[in-house]
């Protein structure tokens, strides 16, 4: 395989920086964006991550100048393109249906770019383009003579020959099937690394958007609810429907009754929970206190952990790698957890089961918070 | 020789699908028979008749006077030239005209349904009318105490004692209106199918709104505008209700008027036959030429 790299004049680098700043889009009857404001740096692999509606798409079209926002300022290596058409954009698209040119060849569709540009070597660069995806072989055949897999690569080459200054990627996995999907998200993160441009990756999919992107910024009702590396948001997310939209969490209502050394004990409904005052966003009143079930043990015998909680195992399901269970606690409710499959079956339904974390594993959101908002039905 | 590896059911229920392919196309091909093949036999063979000496007028007898080809040929030719002449003008015009049409009615108002449907009743509309009766009309038009003449005179293009009426101007313009909806009609069928997030694609990909139409846009619509310019082209070559209303003088007889003046007023069977197969066996020979040069699969 042939890398990109090798034939390009500008090394590693040759994204640019991608700045949006109160960005805002209505349309009649609704509004898709607002002031959203948004700082990607050069080389950076960034996912916007949201439910269909949160204006993540929406968000991507007036980056590729498709739409244009309603309000505030998109700018590309410090250069305002708020103004420019999509055409005169150094921005590439690789869009959810490929949109490939269902009359040229696979190598006309990936050199279509680089013609209009009207570089003298666009079939040689389209050519290495396809190599870079591995389809070399097809170039002279036409976009309905592939696979669907096979033309989202032509699709990502199409947009990657051209070296733009950001890659746009419109949930571009979306149509492919569980285990094609996955080696295209190596592959593209692979690719991503070794050109260094700065990739957008639009996406529903909370797991596509952590494996792939160095950032993630999570969207919700034209907002970015929250931002950062995808270890960050899910070990310490700041809302409701960050916790439960990035992975799943456990979520309690309570309230903070001391503040010892840091650690703040909130009183959930007769039981004291404990949550360090640095990984909770108010530190006083009426609080959520919430929990990855990873980090729960469960055990028919008292188990280990600053934290515990006892109640009845409502289900139990076998999923290969682990066993999930939903356990019942006295007036909290349903509280999810699973264990590694090792021969051990610590609980079946109905047994009564005692449940600890550590104090350090809670996180603390806003008491207003919806504690279902972001659950994936 | 290969062995045929399906089984003896496979075998019988290929034939029955067979079978009823032959049933369903039969109807047709008898019409087809009755409507088309006889009569351009029959026209074969009465352009070879020929008239005895003495015979009275519409009288001819079976024969093989192959001369009749040659003496409507070298009386004739210039008016089947002219034809296609005016065919091909008409049908550029009408592409040109008919594709902005077309795309304003199929791409530009997509979301604009009810608009959108005006627009196609309004491009038929005119199929509601006589042929004979809009040509007649547009007679009217171009007349000289019309509108139009008057206009054109008023700001001098035409001169004080010019004409529309009677003129190849006039004759191209009726053909260009009266074939336009075949040119329109498949047009729209195949732009309404055009996938504008293509359109958005190659504007991502560097192309300007015009590049993008003669990239993209415009060769695939290719089918469209082929079947297009066949369907206006082919009938407006061997139409004679345009020139014998708006043209009628030499300037612009077409070779439609000359076989209808030969079957009905002159009553010259052989001729007319000869000059009715030489205007079907050119266009078919162009047609095959086109469809060789420009053709694509979806026709072929």
């Amino acid at each position: 395989m042939t890398t990109l790299a090798q034939h390009t004049q500008s090394p590693v680098t040759s994204g640019a920086d991608l700045e949006l700043s109160g960005i805002s889009k209505r349309f009649a009857s609704f509004s898709a964006v607002e002031n959203l404001d948004l700082l990607v740096p050069a080389g950076t692999f960034f996912a916007l991550l949201g439910p269909s509606g949160c204006g993540k798409s929406t968000t991507l079209r007036m980056i590729a100048g498709l739409e244009a926002p309603s309000e505030g300022s998109i700018l590309i290596g410090g250069q305002d393109v708020t103004a420019l058409p999509s055409h005169r954009r150094e921005v590439n698209t690789v869009f959810q249906s490929y949109a490939l040119f269902p009359h040229l060849s696979v190598l006309e569709n990936v050199a279509f770019g680089l013609k209009r540009k009207k570089d003298k070597q666009a079939i040689d660069k389209a050519r290495t383009g396809l190599e870079l995806v591995e389809l070399a072989h097809l170039a002279n055949r036409k976009p309905a003579q592939l696979s669907g897999g096979q033309q989202q690569r032509v699709a990502l080459a199409r947009a990657l020959v051209n070296r733009p200054q950001v890659l746009l990627l419109d949930e571009p996995l979306g149509a492919l099937d569980m285990k094609l999907r996955r080696q295209m998200q190596l592959e593209l993160k692979k690719i991503q690394t070794e050109v260094g441009l700065t990739f957008i990756h639009v996406t529903h999919d909370q797991e596509e958007a952590m494996t792939m992107a160095d950032v993630v910024a999570v969207m919700n009702g034209g907002r970015i609810e929250q931002m950062g590396p995808p270890r960050e948001l899910y070990e310490l997310p700041r809302t409701a429907f960050v916790a439960n939209f990035l992975g799943k969490s456990n979520l309690m209502r309570g309230t903070v009754s001391a503040v010892t050394d840091g650690m703040l004990s909130v009183e959930v409904v007769g039981r004291t929970i404990l949550l360090p005052a640095e990984r909770a966003v108010q530190t006083e009143g009426d609080v959520v206190v919430g929990v990855r079930p990873e980090k729960i043990t469960i055990d028919r015998n008292p188990v280990d952990g600053q934290n515990q909680l006892t109640g009845t195992v409502v289900d139990v399901s076998f999923t290969g790698t682990t066993t999930e269970y939903l356990v019942d606690v006295a007036q909290i409710g349903l509280i999810g957890t699973f264990t590694q499959n090792r021969g051990q079956q610590p609980a079946a339904e109905g047994d009564t089961v005692f449940l600890g974390w550590e104090a350090e594993h809670s996180f603390g959101l806003a008491g207003d918070e919806r504690v279902d908002a972001g659950v994936e039905s | 020789m290969s062995v045929d590896l399906r089984s003896k059911d496979e075998l019988r229920a290929e034939k029955r699908k067979n079978r009823t392919g032959i049933f369903l196309i039969t109807p047709g091909l008898l019409v087809l028979a009755l409507f088309f093949a006889l009569p351009v036999v029959i026209l074969l063979a009465m352009s070879l008749y020929s008239k005895p000496p003495g015979a009275e007028v519409g009288e001819f007898v079976p024969g093989l006077q192959f001369s009749n080809y040659a003496t409507v040929l070298s009386a004739y030719w210039p008016e089947l030239l002219r034809s296609f002449w005016f065919a091909l003008i008409s049908t550029v015009l009408a592409l040109l005209i008919g594709f902005p049409m077309a795309y304003l009615v199929a791409v530009r108002l997509r979301e604009k349904t009810l608009l959108q449907g005006i627009l196609l009743v309004l491009l038929i509309a005119p199929f509601f009318s006589s042929f004979i009766l809009r040509t007649q009309a547009w007679k009217q038009i171009l007349a000289d105490e019309g509108f139009v003449a008057q206009t054109l005179k008023f700001i001098a293009i035409l001169p004080a004692d010019g004409h529309l009426t009677a003129t190849p101007f006039a004759v191209v313009a009726g053909l260009t209106y009266n074939f336009l909806p075949f040119m329109v009609l498949p047009i729209y069928a195949n732009l309404g199918r055009l996938d504008t997030r293509l359109l958005e694609a190659s504007g991502d990909l560097y192309a300007s709104p015009i590049t993008s139409f003669a990239k993209i846009t415009l060769p695939m619509s290719a089918p469209g505008v082929f079947a297009g310019t066949l369907l206006t082209f082919i009938p407006a070559a061997g139409d004679y209700v345009n020139s014998a209303l708006l043209g009628n003088n030499r300037d612009t007889t077409m070779i439609g008027q000359v076989i209808d003046s030969r079957f009905f007023k002159i009553i010259d069977y052989p001729g007319a036959a000869a000059l009715s197969f030489v205007l079907m066996v050119s266009i078919l020979i162009l047609v095959t030429i086109y469809i060789r040069r420009f053709g694509t699969e979806e026709l072929m």
